[in-house]
């Protein structure tokens, strides 16, 4: 701090601490004391108010105990002469001003004013996740998007911990100009930077900017904008405290040891755009308890001393003054300066195509009347096939486009395609053709303005009228893998070339060539059994958030997170041998059936530094291996049912067991082996080796329809292998029963196998 | 002796020392001028522990009596002092331990646990149980628990635990961690006495370990136990100087080193009848000062004004306008009662300890606190009227004090990031170049202040981060060096810092018993991380220009004992040996890690501070100090373009271009 900052800081605190009891007294007394306060889809309640004070805010009258903590942290601004020190109270204004902001805005919510709603005619899509790319409209009046619920933050948790996702920018105020918000945007983007917006500069905020600008915003173009106020920022920090909670095992209250989590483990930043008032000086206080530095575009005092923060605490950079031949240039600097004082390389990947590119396109959409062709989908057809060759057969960054290009297809109309990639390395194997081949998804979304669904022959890609107008051809979808293939991959790929194929009979005989391989593979995939191999895989990617936690990843239980599978831990692991994908050999056999290994309980005792003795694969009621907070599913016990249910994460209802996912979430991750609990990849609910210690599938009592209809095929086929083809109607699902009550009466009725199981306890 | 040929370079003690002259009051000025040292004695090399003698070991006597070496008689001499200034700040700590067992017992009804937070931090290093329990009980046995200390014959003291491990193993394997605290001073004692140990490196452990138990037992007990009664010190304003005392109010001054008292002096001198009956004295209020330690304690905690530092004592009552003096405890001189005689001054001894020929004797007794200060407030207020003709020098300065450790953790960080991390950030970077304790008393033999103000403000140019206690930081406070405005006469990387934080460069952490702060500060760098593993690792100096007692002795080798290079100014009193001397510099250096050097010129002094931080900054592999890499940062840049916006002026927010032309 300085003494400017520290004036205007704590000023700011004093005012919003003393505006939030205000507001928390009108709100009594029109609500009454008993009033419902909640942020939507958490289980952390006012995140940074539970992480900092452990206070569980339930109802209005919980905020008085808040804002009398927020009181006690204010302190009277420094004297003009002979000062006292000011640093350590101008954090804890800024703790209290966290604290004032979040109870606002949960008085806001209690009145059913939050999120805001804002008013334009552009494209937004609030917090959606991506089926489909029409399904959704730009909509007038609709809300901002307010916090993020603990589904997408567990959704983007794998992100962030290996470094696809580095970290957030939380931007407040309003950028010099339009070009430049969008520029400042995209900058991001490409960095795969998290984008979180909130405040505004006279009225006008960086949202209202880029909806002018028809930028798309939310979770899938990783844009969230929370909200048009300072206060709105809040939710920035709650999405840090959260991370803290769920990925980092620790327990709300442990205050200090949360703002260390977030200083050494989160990388984020502040970017105050425009003038900077005694809110946002007092907001920008509270996110250096966090150890977030704060960047401003306009001149304000500078603190350049480290400590509270990693690097400097407070940077200005007049932005006309930033070298650069443009705003956009300027822009750029900018956001390469952000990333500089926040210390983290962020590696992006130059690809020479005429449109931006980085993952933070990947969850863009191209709607059909955006669109200029598409290749699959319902007019067409689309594959892509990846396989590796002898060396010499191979021409690197070689691009061959046979057939036309879609210059001749009338606007939005559609075109067979074929990608085939022929890859070779000296350390290249035939099992990692699939692992290399799921990668063309991620690597074709990563350009701005293109739309990639599906995989295999069930592919289907969209071209935007944008990304055309600005000169994308099919060879660039061959640049996009060469580049990538390469940068991601270059320990185990040599050489890269790609056949782009449009012309009809050829499409024909390489679909044919591209299903038998298809099928090849697939059985190979079922014949891999834990058995047929000698080690495992470890997966201690997470460690830089769960420190404790490992995973051990066998060819029949992926990882809890669903991104990878033991042959991706294998690819992995020659990638980068000394990475966080280990083998892990499975030694002696200590029980086959409930799966346990003598080299697997010696590498999880070693790395989870002691907290886990042993492991058993195969089981949840007996050492349950641990999650870090990613999983994609939560299995519980339910001891009435003599069963299990299983929600997952993009299921937001209750469940028997008396707790959302959201909830459940605090209990099954942070490296903690609890007996009954277990988070686990929805892709082992398919496996031979699915708690077979207990039972097996056959102990589902209860799973969430999302699951169950979009894994339908695989699953019915389980239901089939075990025996019982009408299982999946048995197991009952959150349209049917949310307490134990109707879920016993719902398998008493179905005649439910887990009923006459022998008892779990 | 070392200075700019006056006695004091404080004006107001300037302004007071003609008028001595003129009037032909005698000081410890002109006593000083009057009395030359004894050289033989300065040296260390007269030996009067037996009455074989005394033997002077000079010329070509290289022997005493007994046959012992100059080598022995100068080690046993220092080690003596040091016993002396440890048993005295044991001391004091002892009657803290004992009046926190007299509140906890209900027997001192006067005195509360005003901190309980500490209370319990202490109690949890003590291994005292503070679960559920009543804070008088935890209390009790905080109390209990150190006064066995100072009773304990085997094992060690529960407080090196507070060091750094690496220190710790130190002490252990050189044999040299106390064991109890009254046990070391007697130990000493009966070491030197006739016909004991003679071997000088041997006696200079046992003097190490003597001072260890000073250091991390009886003032770190008295530190915790007055912070525990009285409250931890935290930032406030106050003032430094003669200019403190008030024509129109009735004035009183405490002095000497323990705050069970004062403290009851500043209850006695808010109480609203005692006011009221000032006034009908014709005085318009009640005005309280210190001076020496008792004046650091009241000022760090209750923003009490300080009178001056150790040679002011005299000077105060040469203005006339004491009404009454109060004293305790160290560093009271004889002279103060004959020259209070002249005046109208009330002199008054309090401790059962110190009683001086002449002097009015009002004991005191903790059971009776606030009363007995009270009558001692009426009987100032009775004086007022008494006063004869009344000078008081202008010269004050403003002084911001009142740093504990406690508050320097949370000055870094606040309340939910405390820590020393940005501090340490800080030296590893060279915004700060090191950091230097500037410590101790005055001395006649010196320019009062001199040297003290000389160095500070060449280490704080340097980037060295200064902090102080005792009369060396009333001697800054009284120039003005303790204020944040100071940061502009720093170095530009320890000006960012002063700016980031709001603290000044120069920090005030307390008495002479508060160097143990100092030393808490040193161990938590140390384990803060990036700065080595010991106290020894740290490019820090300890620093004492004008010491004079035998307490300063006990404090500098506790700091080199510590691993701390020690610097004393004024004169040697080993000088008589070389052979100590490289004892206590390289030996000690290499044993311990710290050392301790008497050397007359501060400017040599600076020289060597400035190389020995270097030394430690290469070897911890840190970047050479370059203070051209820093001070781009603060609100310089901000204030030019509010003055500009302010003054009509066409400026961008979104550029500084013409304000840095300007």
């Amino acid at each position: 701090m300085s003494r400017y900052i520290a004036t205007r800081a704590i000023r700011g605190a004093n005012y919003i601490v003393n505006e939030a009891e205000k507001m928390l007294q009108k709100a009594i007394q029109e609500l009454g004391p008993e009033a419902k306060v909640a942020f939507p889809n958490t289980a952390y309640y006012l995140p940074v108010i539970y992480g900092l004070t452990g206070i569980q805010v339930t109802k209005l009258k919980d905020l008085e105990k808040v804002l009398e903590i927020a009181k006690s942290l204010l302190h009277p601004i420094p004297d003009d002469k002979h000062w006292l020190p000011y640093l350590g109270e101008t954090l804890d204004c800024g703790a209290a001003t966290l604290l004032a902001e979040e109870a606002i805005e949960g008085i806001r919510f209690a009145y059913g004013l939050e999120p805001e709603k804002i008013t334009w005619g552009g494209y937004y899509v609030p917090s959606a996740s991506f089926t489909a790319p029409d399904f959704m409209k730009g909509e007038e009046g609709t809300r901002l998007n307010g916090p993020i619920d603990d589904a997408q933050m567990r959704a983007w948790g794998i992100q962030l911990v290996d470094g696809r996702m580095p970290g957030f920018a939380a931007i407040v105020g309003c950028a010099k100009s339009n070009e430049v918000a969008v520029q400042i945007i995209r900058e991001l983007q490409q960095r795969n930077i998290l984008i979180f917006l909130s405040g505004n500069v006279n009225g006008r905020s960086i949202i209202h900017q880029l909806m002018e600008e028809g930028v798309e915003m939310g979770y899938d173009t990783y844009i969230v904008p929370f909200g048009t106020d300072t206060i709105s920022a809040i939710y920035a920090l709650g999405f840090a405290t959260r991370s803290a909670l769920s990925f980092g095992g620790l327990k709300p209250g442990q205050a200090k040891e949360i703002l260390l989590y977030n200083k050494y483990r989160v990388f984020a930043f502040v970017l105050a755009l425009g003038e900077v008032d005694d809110l946002k000086y007092a907001t920008a206080a509270g996110a250096i308890n966090y150890g977030f530095p704060v960047i401003a575009d306009t001149i304000i005092p500078q603190i350049l001393p480290t400590g509270v923060t990693q690097y400097e605490h407070v940077i200005s950079m007049p932005f006309d003054d930033i070298e650069g031949k443009d705003d956009l240039e300027r822009a750029r600097r900018l956001v390469e300066k952000c990333i500089e004082v926040r210390g983290v390389k962020v590696k992006i990947a130059k690809i020479d195509i005429p449109v931006p590119y980085g993952s933070a396109f990947e969850g863009e959409r191209v709607r059909r009347q955006d669109m200029r062709v598409e290749f699959g989908g319902k007019d067409s057809r689309c594959f892509e096939y990846l396989y590796m060759k002898p060396m010499e057969e191979v021409e690197d960054g070689k691009v061959e486009v046979i057939g036309p290009d879609f210059d001749q297809i009338p606007e939005g109309g559609a075109m067979d395609m074929g990608i085939i990639v022929e890859v070779a390395g000296r350390k290249m194997q035939k099992d990692f053709e699939p692992v290399l081949e799921r990668q063309i998804h991620y690597f074709i979304n990563g350009a701005s303005g293109i739309q990639h669904i599906g995989q295999r022959d069930i592919a289907w890609i969209r071209i935007s009228k944008k990304a055309a107008q600005a000169g994308f051809k099919l060879e660039h979808f061959g640049k996009i893998l060469h580049a990538r293939f390469h940068s991601d991959f270059g320990a185990i790929v040599d050489k890269v070339q790609v056949k782009i194929i449009t012309d009809k009979d050829l499409m024909a005989e390489w679909l044919q060539k591209a299903r038998e391989a298809y099928n090849f593979r697939n059985r190979r995939l079922e014949e891999m059994t834990d058995e047929s191999v000698e080690e495992f895989y470890s997966c201690t990617l997470c460690q830089s958030f769960a420190p404790n936690h490992v995973c051990i990843i066998s060819p029949e239980r992926l990882g809890l997170c669903g991104a990878y599978n033991w042959l991706d831990c294998k690819a992995s692991h020659q990638i980068n041998p000394t990475g966080p994908n280990q083998p892990v050999p499975k030694g002696k056999v200590l029980d086959e059936w409930k799966g346990y290994f003598e080299g697997v309980n010696r590498f999880v005792k070693q790395a989870s530094h002691g907290t886990v003795d042993q492991v058993a694969m195969y089981s949840i009621m007996e050492n349950p291996m641990t999650a870090c907070g990613c999983f994609e599913c939560i299995m519980m016990v339910i001891p009435e049912a003599n069963g299990f249910m299983v929600v997952s994460r993009e299921d937001p209802s209750m469940t028997p067991a008396g707790m959302t996912f959201s909830t459940l979430a605090g209990m099954a991750g942070g490296g903690l082996q609890t007996p009954g609990v277990m988070g686990i990849g929805k892709y082992f609910l398919l496996s031979k080796k699915f708690i077979r210690a207990d039972g097996g599938f056959k102990r589902i009592v209860w799973m969430s329809s999302f699951l169950k209809e979009t894994m339908k095929e695989e699953l019915q086929k389980v239901c089939e292998r075990e025996g019982d083809p009408d299982l999946l109607d048995k197991i009952a699902d959150e349209r049917v029963a949310t307490t134990v009550e109707e879920l016993l009466a719902y398998l008493e009725e179905k005649g439910h196998p887990a009923l006459t199981m022998p008892p779990l306890f | 002796m070392s200075g700019n040929g006056y006695k004091s370079i404080d004006p107001a003690a300037q302004e007071m020392l003609r008028i001595a002259e003129e009037e032909g009051y005698e000081t410890v000025f002109s006593r000083a001028e009057e009395i030359k040292p004894c050289p033989i004695g300065r040296d260390g090399a007269c030996c009067k522990h037996c009455f074989m003698g005394p033997c002077r070991l000079v010329g070509k006597t290289t022997r005493g009596v007994c046959g012992a070496t100059l080598d022995t008689v100068v080690a046993r001499n220092l080690a003596r002092a040091i016993a002396a200034g440890a048993a005295s700040h044991g001391d004091h700590g002892r009657d803290m331990a004992l009046t926190l067992l007299a509140a906890a017992e209900g027997e001192a009804p006067d005195y509360q646990v005003k901190d309980l937070q500490k209370l319990l931090e202490v109690a949890d290093i003590l291994g005292v149980p503070y679960r559920d329990r009543d804070e008088k009980e935890i209390a009790r046995d905080v109390a209990l628990k150190i006064l066995a200390e100072f009773g304990q014959q085997k094992g060690e003291l529960t407080y090196l635990k507070r060091a750094p491990l690496r220190r710790q193993e130190i002490w252990r394997k050189l044999g040299i961690a106390p064991r109890g605290i009254d046990r070391e001073v007697v130990d000493l004692l009966h070491r030197t006495h006739i016909g004991n140990d003679q071997d000088a490196e041997h006696l200079l452990l046992g003097a190490m370990r003597c001072a260890l138990a000073d250091g991390w037992g009886g003032s770190m007990f008295s530190t915790d136990i007055t912070d525990i009664l009285f409250g931890s010190p935290a930032p406030l304003k106050t003032r430094a100087n003669l200019g403190a005392l008030k024509e129109d109010e009735v004035n009183i001054i405490v002095h000497g080193h323990e705050p069970l008292f004062s403290e009851m002096m500043v209850l006695a001198v808010n109480d609203p009848e005692l006011i009221e009956y000032a006034r009908s004295k014709g005085a318009k209020g009640i005005n309280l000062a210190g001076i020496c330690c008792t004046a650091n304690e009241t000022l760090m905690r209750q923003g009490i004004p300080t009178v001056g530092n150790f040679l002011s004592q005299e000077l105060a009552l040469l203005t006339g306008a004491v009404d009454l003096m109060a004293v305790d405890v160290q560093c009271i001189m004889q002279a103060l009662v004959p020259l209070a005689e002249q005046f109208h001054t009330k002199f008054v001894t309090t401790s059962p300890k110190v009683r001086i020929k002449g002097a009015i004797h009002v004991e005191f007794d903790e059971s009776r606190a606030l009363e007995i200060a009270k009558e001692l407030v009426k009987m100032a207020i009775d004086n007022f009227p008494n006063r004869g003709k009344v000078r008081i020098p202008k010269h004050v300065s403003e002084v911001v004090a009142g740093f504990s450790h406690e508050y320097i953790t949370y000055a870094l960080g606040g309340y939910y990031r405390a820590s020393f991390r940005p501090l340490n950030d800080a030296v590893i970077q060279g915004r700060i170049r090191g950091v230097a304790g500037v410590v101790g008393c005055n001395n006649p033999r010196s320019t009062q202040d001199y040297a003290h103000e000389y160095i500070v403000r060449e280490l704080i140019k340097n980037d060295v981060l200064v902090v102080q206690t005792g009369c060396g930081a009333i001697a800054s406070a009284k120039y003005g060096m303790m204020l944040p405005e100071m940061m502009e006469e720093v170095g530009p990387g320890l000006r960012e810092i002063c700016e980031a934080t709001g603290l000044p460069p120069v920090l005030h952490m307390g008495s002479c018993v508060d160097n143990t702060r100092i030393l808490t500060v040193a161990s938590q760098m140390a384990t803060e991380g990036g700065l080595g593993e010991d106290i020894a690792d740290l490019p820090a100096v300890g620093i004492a220009p004008e010491w004079m007692s035998e307490k300063a002795l006990a404090i500098g080798t506790y700091f080199a004992a510590s691993g701390v290079y020690v610097l004393f100014g004024v004169g040697s009193p080993i000088k008589a040996s070389e052979e100590v001397q490289r004892i206590m510099s390289e030996g000690w250096e290499r044993t311990v890690g710290g050392k301790l050097e008497f050397v007359e010129d501060p400017e040599e002094i600076v020289r060597r501070a400035l190389e020995h931080i270097d030394k430690k900054r290469a070897a911890l592999g840190l970047e050479e100090y370059n203070p051209a890499k820093f001070g781009k940062s603060g609100d310089r840049l901000m204030l030019q373009f509010l003055k500009a916006l302010e003054e009509g002026k066409e400026v961008s927010l979104y550029s500084a271009k013409s304000l840095l032309g300007a």
